[in-house]
């Protein structure tokens, strides 16, 4: 072999190589870190599947999983539905020469910091906040409604937040979508509700969904808006790992939940990625 | 930069040699800098506090007596706080602030130095909150009390009649329903539902759990939300809500002069003590240091600026703190005595019922 197919077999692994050490540092070290965490006993050390079983065996742990999985699924519904005509509007009705500023103003609340924002819908949801009053102003309600610190609550949150996550992903999408197919349907005679439904809908798809796995990652594992927003009167999986930690310190527990919890996040990208192929978009 | 017309030309340089003498210089500032960062790190008192010490109005005064630097970092949570000591390096910090039930788990691990009780105003201290059941540890100190206060009912007495706050029976009867927020923390909670139900703080055990759970559903059914020390304290402020179970002067004491109708009791049943400790590492590379700021902290003076910190207020643990009498009177210091008397311990599981308490307080945050 030549020194310079050598050096020309070396280079890929050259350039590769900073983007391996970075994810073996901050992905794969901390993740087996965690994993041999989760089957250490607390304070007494040694191994042990206790930290595994606990989950299964209490309904409380089982019910924080299915109380994430129903947000996450709603907060993902909502967002599509919500974002789709959205970016639909922005990449088909407004002008292009609007369209830049159309965006900016769309993600403008990304500008704010996360807490705040969440802090910001505790204060509008709240009794005396402008939901309620405007509610109990017009009439339509005699006394304030209990908006803030519920699951309502930390829905409207999320979903502020992930509409413009996914308007995003999907206005790109549509952006991509050439003339042609549409004008290809409208010529074999399909009208603008067909057309949506056979062409640009089902090509879109791979936005959707790329911009819905986004949603469903960020949401299940997101700790700040329930927090903030749900007043804990429920407890979502993140809410019951940070439990384990705060007093008790059992890192264990808290790294067995939260190795539950990615395998949810690997079952759902499996799923996706087979129904849609979306790792060849 | 203007180039000097005088200078001569500069030769062209290989850009390799150029890269490579930048680099030395670089290298050279950063050995400079992380020089004068150890240089600073040795004169430097590293402390892991909880908020309230993270105020300037207190670390001030001893940083310029002293001609030093105070590094702070704040934790939550006696777990949290260990687990830093673990992930650190022997050495690296000098002080912590710990609940005083916890200070055993930490001389368990080795991390305390005992602390020299002649150089400490103990006399000085309200002698109920001295814990020395917790603060000693095999005849030595490990820790000290600073600052302590009731997990009791904060309410608001423009919305709510006070003399049913005399009573926790109010927690859980109608008249309050959907008015009520519980503070987010197992143990002083779990504390007053064992006071509801007769029980006493420090004889808890496994078999009290059932008919403690029962209770704290009942509060649970009554209560709009279940929030940490920000968002429980927020929701009392704005009116939200009208009381807060754990609440105490540490809520209702700071927002006196914003919102003067918030209060709280110390209802017939008592009232959960809780107190935080200043304790020494052992592994300390400032000792000395350590000690002054300790003795600082539970100085008359520290002792004020502690209690009125901009985080949260609460009971200097030292009588003779250099409060004003208006801040006396916002911390019912007079009313100290009484207070005391009818306080209950802190509860202080061993782990398992540690875990078994917490457990129930999940099944609690999870019933609807």
């Amino acid at each position: 072999m030549s020194a310079a197919t050598k050096s020309e077999r070396a280079l890929p692994w050259a350039l590769v190589t900073p983007a391996l050490g970075w994810t073996l540092l901050f992905f794969v070290l901390p993740f087996v870190a965690m994993a041999v965490s989760s089957l250490t006993a607390h304070e007494a050390g040694g191994f042990t599947l206790s930290n595994y079983s606990q989950f299964f065996a209490n309904p409380s742990y089982w019910q924080a999983m299915v109380n994430s999985l129903q947000v996450t699924a709603i907060v993902t519904v909502i967002s599509v539905l919500l974002a789709y005509p959205f970016a639909w509007i922005l990449a088909e009705q407004v002008p292009e020469r609007w369209q830049r500023l159309a965006l900016m103003l769309a993600v403008l609340p990304f500008w704010t910091s996360y807490v705040v924002r969440s802090y910001s819908w505790l204060l509008v949801l709240a009794q005396n906040g402008v939901v309620n009053r405007a509610l109990t102003g017009s009439g339509v309600f005699g006394e304030p409604l209990q908006l803030a610190n519920t699951r309502l609550a930390t829905v409207t949150g999320f979903v502020h937040f992930f509409v413009m996550l996914l308007t995003l992903t999907i206005f790109a999408n549509l952006k991509q979508l050439s003339p042609s197919y549409r004008k290809a349907a409208a010529d074999l005679g399909a009208g603008p509700v067909r057309t949506f439904l056979h062409v640009v809908l089902p090509l879109t798809l791979p936005g959707i969904m790329v911009g819905a796995f986004l949603t469903f990652v960020l949401c299940i594992g997101d700790y700040i808006t329930p927090q903030i927003l749900g007043g804990n009167n429920e407890l979502l999986m993140p809410q019951l790992v940070m439990m384990q930690i705060g007093r008790r310190g059992d890192f264990p527990l808290a790294s067995a939940l939260s190795i539950i919890l990615m395998a949810v996040v690997t079952i759902a990208y499996l799923a996706c990625a087979r129904w849609l192929k979306i790792e060849r978009a | 930069m203007s180039v000097n017309p005088k200078t001569p030309n500069p030769t062209v340089r290989n850009p390799l040699s150029v890269l490579k003498s930048r680099l030395q210089g670089a290298c050279a500032a950063a050995a400079l800098l992380l020089a004068a960062g150890s240089l600073a790190q040795a004169q430097d008192l590293n402390a892991l506090i909880w908020c309230d010490h993270a105020d300037p109005a207190l670390l001030q005064p001893f940083e310029e007596t002293n001609g030093v630097k105070v590094n702070v970092k704040e934790f939550e949570g006696t777990g949290a706080g260990l687990a830093i000591v673990e992930q650190s390096q022997p050495g690296d910090w000098d002080v912590m602030v710990i609940d005083s039930i916890d200070i055993p788990r930490g001389v368990e691990k080795g991390l305390f130095e005992p602390l020299p009780e002649d150089k400490l105003p103990l006399a000085d201290l309200f002698p109920q909150v001295k814990m020395d059941s917790s603060t000693v540890v095999n005849g030595k100190r490990y820790g000290i009390t600073e600052k302590f206060g009731y997990n009791t009912i904060g309410y608001n007495k423009t919305k709510v009649d006070p003399a049913d706050m005399q009573s926790l029976a109010a927690l859980t009867g109608d008249k309050y329903k959907g008015k009520i927020a519980i503070y987010d923390y197992y143990l002083p909670v779990i504390g007053m539902a064992a006071l509801a139900i007769g029980k006493k703080t420090a004889e808890l055990t496994e078999a009290d759990l059932p008919a403690i759970k029962e209770e704290l559903l009942k509060m649970k059914a009554n209560a709009k939300l279940v929030g940490e020390v920000t968002a429980s304290q927020t929701a009392l402020a704005t009116g939200e809500v009208d009381i807060l179970v754990g609440g105490g002067e540490w809520v209702t004491a700071g927002l006196a002069k914003e919102n003067p109708a918030l209060d709280f009791s110390i209802p017939k049943e008592g009232a959960v003590l809780w107190s935080q400790s200043l304790a020494m590492f052992k592994d300390s590379k400032n000792k000395e240091l350590a000690l002054k700021f300790i003795q600082y902290i539970m100085s008359p003076e520290g002792q004020a600026r502690l209690a009125t910190s901009s985080c949260y207020w609460g009971m200097p643990a030292n009588s003779k703190a250099a409060l004003s009498d208006e801040q006396k009177k916002i911390l019912r210091f007079d009313e100290q005595p009484e207070f005391l008397a009818r306080a209950q311990s802190y509860p202080a599981p061993n782990a398992d019922l540690d875990k078994k308490m917490q457990d129930v307080w999940t099944e609690m945050l999870q019933a609807q």
